[in-house]
């Protein structure tokens, strides 16, 4: 089988190769309850992200390495990773921009229940999503046309509308860790995106739902998510916009 | 799959603490954080007009004794002073430890024993400090004239 493959690739000569070790937090129950580091050492390029050396990993090495991907180009938002402590998209993250000279640490993100190797239960990051109702509410007839919005108020919620829902700020969050019953990052910012849109008329139902001891007044603003999210949304100022609407709502 | 029911059944466990327990609507926290911000801003005027008083003026530090104390607390803008400081520094951290409780403990009891604690520390300080405030008395009778504030007669 190895014979057919001409290990360096003459094409690929140009681009810098190296070995790199990748130290996954590997984790089967099936097997055992316990979750252990294995490290993988291999041959990448330049141009490879930790995505690659994980394939390189499944195809080549080990085909039981768990982990989730689907469009592999930082839209889909189902490869969200802990890498080297910071949580990433395994698709965005270039091998030689996080030290291919030391192991390279990859765990599931935190806080979620791991289901198997680094495949986490999303199910309670949903669960939060879909409470703050992720959805247009409107009253009245049905427009006859499409509802109008002046290019100024859609910038008002434009950096909250670029989430991919990767679970990498909500898993970030220290409070989130504890024991899960904070709302979450991720779930505020889309309140966020429909509470600031003039379109929308269940602002203050939302604001309700956040109001709650475990909603936006458990934010400690340790601005953890606003570093880890990997579309730039500035999480941490929609938190606290949410929380401005909420005082001028009260006084 | 013969193994297929035994593991399934070890994974679903972990998940069940993540379903959120109750909704907890209100405005309790939002109250709770807006003190946080006023009194904060208060505390800073009390406790560096209170630094300033007794460490600055005058002869500063070393006027501090059992008259300089019960010289100020005759004054009843001292005594609402103090009284004040008390109340939203115990006030204030409070709510701060709580918060960092409500944060740090995982399990139910640990977090209900460690706030039963902090809620009889206040209790118990504020209690005391406010008993000390009003109670006070500044010419205790029978003690040397020289510690005395300057008013008592007698």
């Amino acid at each position: 089988m190895t014979a057919t493959l001409e290990a360096p690739a003459p094409a690929a000569g140009e681009i810098p190769s190296f070995t790199v070790t990748l130290r996954v937090r590997r984790f089967n129950p099936e097997v055992s309850d316990e979750a252990t580091w294995q490290d993988f050492t291999v041959e990448a390029h330049g141009t490879d992200r930790i995505l690659d050396a994980l394939h390189k990993i499944k195809w080549d090495e080990d085909g039981s390495l768990t982990f989730r991907r689907s469009c592999a180009h930082g839209v889909c938002g189902s490869d969200a990773m802990r890498i080297n402590g910071r949580n990433r998209l395994a698709c965005k993250t270039l091998l030689k921009d996080v030290n291919p000279d030391k192991p390279i640490t990859v765990e599931p993100i935190k806080g979620l229940p791991v289901v198997k190797d680094l495949v986490v239960d999303m199910e309670p990051f949903f669960a939060s999503y879909r409470e703050i109702m992720p959805f247009l509410i409107t009253t009245g007839n049905e427009p006859s046309k499409e509802r109008y919005q002046s290019p100024e108020d859609r910038a008002r919620f434009d950096d909250t509308t670029k989430c991919i829902l990767c679970a990498a700020c909500t898993s970030s969050c220290p409070v989130f860790w504890t024991d899960g019953q904070y709302f979450g990052p991720a779930a505020i910012v889309n309140a966020h995106r429909f509470i600031f849109d003039s379109r929308d008329e269940g602002g203050s139902q939302r604001l309700e739902i956040l109001n709650d001891k475990e909603g936006v007044w458990r934010c400690r603003t340790t601005f953890n998510c606003t570093e880890a999210c990997p579309r730039g949304i500035e999480v941490t100022k929609a938190i606290q916009e949410v929380k401005r609407a909420m005082i001028t709502r009260a006084f | 799959m013969t193994h297929g029911t035994a593991a399934v059944a070890k994974v679903d466990s972990p998940r069940s603490p993540y379903a959120r327990r109750k909704t907890t609507r209100g405005n309790y926290e939002l109250y709770s954080w807006v003190f946080m911000r006023a009194s904060g801003v208060v505390l800073l005027v009390l406790i560096f007009g209170h630094l300033f008083v007794n460490l600055m003026v005058g002869e500063g530090v070393h006027a501090i004794d059992f008259g300089f104390v019960a010289g100020k607390w005759a004054s009843p803008m001292w005594q609402v002073w103090d009284l004040l400081m008390l109340w939203l520094a115990m006030i204030h951290g409070t709510n701060g430890v709580r918060t960092i409780i409500n944060d740090y403990a995982t399990r139910d009891v640990t977090r209900g024993v460690l706030k039963g604690l902090l809620y009889l520390a206040f209790a118990v300080v504020v209690v005391l400090g406010t008993l000390v405030i009003f109670t006070f008395d500044a010419c205790p009778p029978g003690s040397p004239a020289e510690l005395l504030p300057s008013f008592c007669t007698a």
